[in-house]
């Protein structure tokens, strides 16, 4: 009797029925089509990345990062743009640094556990923020009542941009910082504000940069929020904040929208230097935070 | 964050207890800055667009459907739908391509596949809109007109009037596809960080019943990630609603209702983008910023919701 009960699972399992096939085949099938859409997944990237650096290489020279645009007509370079990248994005740079990295400190180290989740959330909704919307917004305090369109708005609208992406790394890093740390400095008498800036923020340090870098290559690639406040512009502006001033974004949009194949072709050119720079960023702090993010 | 400790009540004496209340006030300065960076936007954008509301009145405004700066009449109705319309195509294309990635990414692949198949996928997300648009303009949308849209104009143009119409390749369709690669991303990662938070022993009782791995994914993975899943949909849809450079450079810029796949159309970020440094008039102007407030209005919605469902499955720290 005991033998009876027993043995009788065992041989249903051993025979595959018509329906434990069908079974494998779905699960093969939809295995394999999971494959094929991460493999779908990566095309777009594997094509935007072959024909900009044909297309890009084709039209780089010497003119192209030396000189500005021609006054009339077509020829010249992006000289101007790239210039102007470097210095909106520099001056975006030092506006929001010290704001994202101040906002997360405060997140981590001092706000009560509402108010972080209220900054946090700000911070999130902003990054949600369609970034042609910042750029109106500048527009309408920076640009409006000065009736001129000026390099320094510019650098505002790409701070706006950069603050709550600086703020979310640096506040992740510092959260996962060990308390033991903060609570060894401070039984050694150690005073809060000392603790936080020669103990925690070295010690999340090198995260912290990770998100400026992050933040400095989402900067340099943005074109909307630049559109109504630095305006672009055809000539080179070193300095001078008060004034248009062009960049590798607008000077790519322009370009492309132009009816003539060599003013596209510095398009190109012109997307291949920004890209290079944007990708050389994400890649090298891919590989830094390697270990980190692999978990 | 319970675990960390954050002393309540300073002892110290004067100089450093006054150090310490500055130090913590100066980065409070930097938290409330991002408050008042998110209100001033929201209070900037509706009163520059309080002007245009007055004057048309708000559903006046967003059911109008003509956009006419020589009769000073603006209407936001064509580019409400063009935004809707690309982001929907852009929906339809991307969430079963990303959700399979998630799938994939989390559940079957090998690490030492799915790690680096997960970097590419989120790098198309660093790409600059821009370069995006460069190539949309001179190598997607050629290749579309003469392969996918001229094959569903022959086949199914005669019967749907919604593939009607010459393929041009600039149009609706190629904004949606532009906007289903841009998404796809931050659907794939959102998706799968909420997938890899089920719990694993859900998984293993399934397989203990002799369950094949798609039978775990559908039956013990994603009934309880659906809700993540679904918010990481609407964070997509929230970024393809105002994407703009790429958009505009592939949309056509026409400012009538479509009503077939491959029109030309408008969306507001790409009708703000192509014409607001040539508003000539106040109202223009304001009208333009109403449009952007309807976007923001519309934005934060989504994200709000997004984020609550993300919550809910992966908590607080989980989504980007």
């Amino acid at each position: 009797m005991t033998t009876a009960t027993t043995a009788l699972p065992v041989r249903r399992a051993l025979t595959r029925t018509a329906r434990d096939r069908r079974r494998s085949f779905v699960d093969r099938f939809f295995r394999v089509l999971s494959l094929l859409a991460a493999l779908l997944g990566v095309i777009p990237l594997v094509a935007i990345l072959v024909f900009v650096t044909l297309n890009g290489i084709k039209a780089l020279n010497l003119d192209l990062i030396t000189k500005p645009p021609r006054a009339l007509g077509i020829g010249g370079g992006a000289a101007g743009a790239i210039l102007g990248t470097i210095q909106m994005v520099g001056l975006a740079t030092l506006i929001a640094v010290p704001i994202g990295i101040l906002a997360g400190v405060y997140v981590s180290e001092f706000s009560g556990r509402r108010s972080a989740r209220v900054i946090r959330f700000a911070g999130d909704v902003l990054v949600g923020v369609p970034s042609i919307l910042v750029g109106i917004f500048v527009f309408t305090f920076l640009v409006l009542p000065f009736k001129q369109f000026n390099a320094f708005a510019g650098a505002v609208a790409l701070a706006v941009i950069m603050v709550p992406v600086i703020m979310r790394t640096t506040e992740e890093i510092l959260r996962i910082v060990p308390g033991g740390l903060r609570e060894a400095s401070l039984s050694l008498g150690v005073p809060v504000w000392r603790t936080v800036l020669s103990v925690v923020i070295p010690t999340g340090l090198a995260g912290i940069l990770t998100g400026v870098m992050l933040a400095v290559a989402r900067a340099a690639g943005e074109t909307a929020p630049l559109l109504f406040t630095a305006l672009g512009s055809r000539l080179i502006n070193v300095g001078d904040f008060g004034r248009p001033m062009d960049a590798l974004p607008l000077f790519i949009y322009t370009n492309a929208r132009q009816p003539y194949e060599a003013l596209n072709e510095q398009a190109w050119g012109a997307a291949f230097l920004l890209l290079v720079f944007v990708l050389a960023i994400n890649v090298l702090v891919r590989f830094r935070t390697w270990g980190r993010r692999a978990g | 964050m319970t675990s960390i400790a954050r002393p309540t009540r300073n002892l110290a004496p004067g100089r450093t207890r006054y150090a310490d209340r500055l130090f913590r006030g100066v980065s409070r300065f930097g938290a409330i800055t991002v408050l008042v960076i998110l209100i001033g936007l929201g209070v900037m954008l509706t009163l520059t667009s309080l002007p245009a509301l007055r004057e048309f009145g708000i559903a006046g405004f967003v059911t109008g459907t003509t956009w006419d700066p020589v009769a000073s009449i603006y209407g936001a109705l064509p580019y409400i739908v063009g935004t809707l319309l690309s982001s929907a195509i852009a929906l339809v294309i991307a969430t079963p391509v990303a959700i399979l990635t998630a799938i994939y990414l989390s559940e079957l692949a090998p690490s030492r596949v799915a790690i680096p198949l997960t970097f590419l996928i989120e790098l198309i997300a660093a790409i600059p809109s821009v370069v995006i648009g460069l190539w949309g303009v001179f190598v997607l949308t050629p290749f579309l007109k003469v392969t996918i849209e001229a094959f569903m104009v022959d086949t199914l143009g005669s019967t749907f009037p919604i593939f009607e119409g010459p393929p041009l390749g600039i149009g609706l369709f190629a904004a949606g596809v532009i906007l289903a690669i841009m998404i796809l991303p931050t659907i794939v990662s959102v998706s799968r960080e909420v997938i890899t938070s089920v719990p694993t022993a859900q998984r293993e009782a399934m397989y203990a019943l002799g369950a094949t791995r798609w039978e775990v994914v559908t039956k013990a993975v994603l009934p309880t990630a659906r809700s993540g899943i679904v918010g990481a949909i609407i964070l997509g849809l929230g970024r393809a609603l105002g994407e703009t450079m790429a958009v505009t450079m592939v949309i056509g810029n026409a400012s009538d209702i479509p009503t077939s796949l491959f029109d030309q159309s408008q969306t507001i970020a790409s009708k703000i983008a192509t014409t607001f440094n040539e508003a000539t008039s106040e109202l223009q102007v304001s009208s333009l910023i109403a449009l952007g407030l309807v976007l923001l209005v519309i934005t934060i919605a989504l994200n709000i919701i997004a984020r609550l469902m993300v919550w809910r499955v992966a908590g607080p720290a989980g989504g980007e």
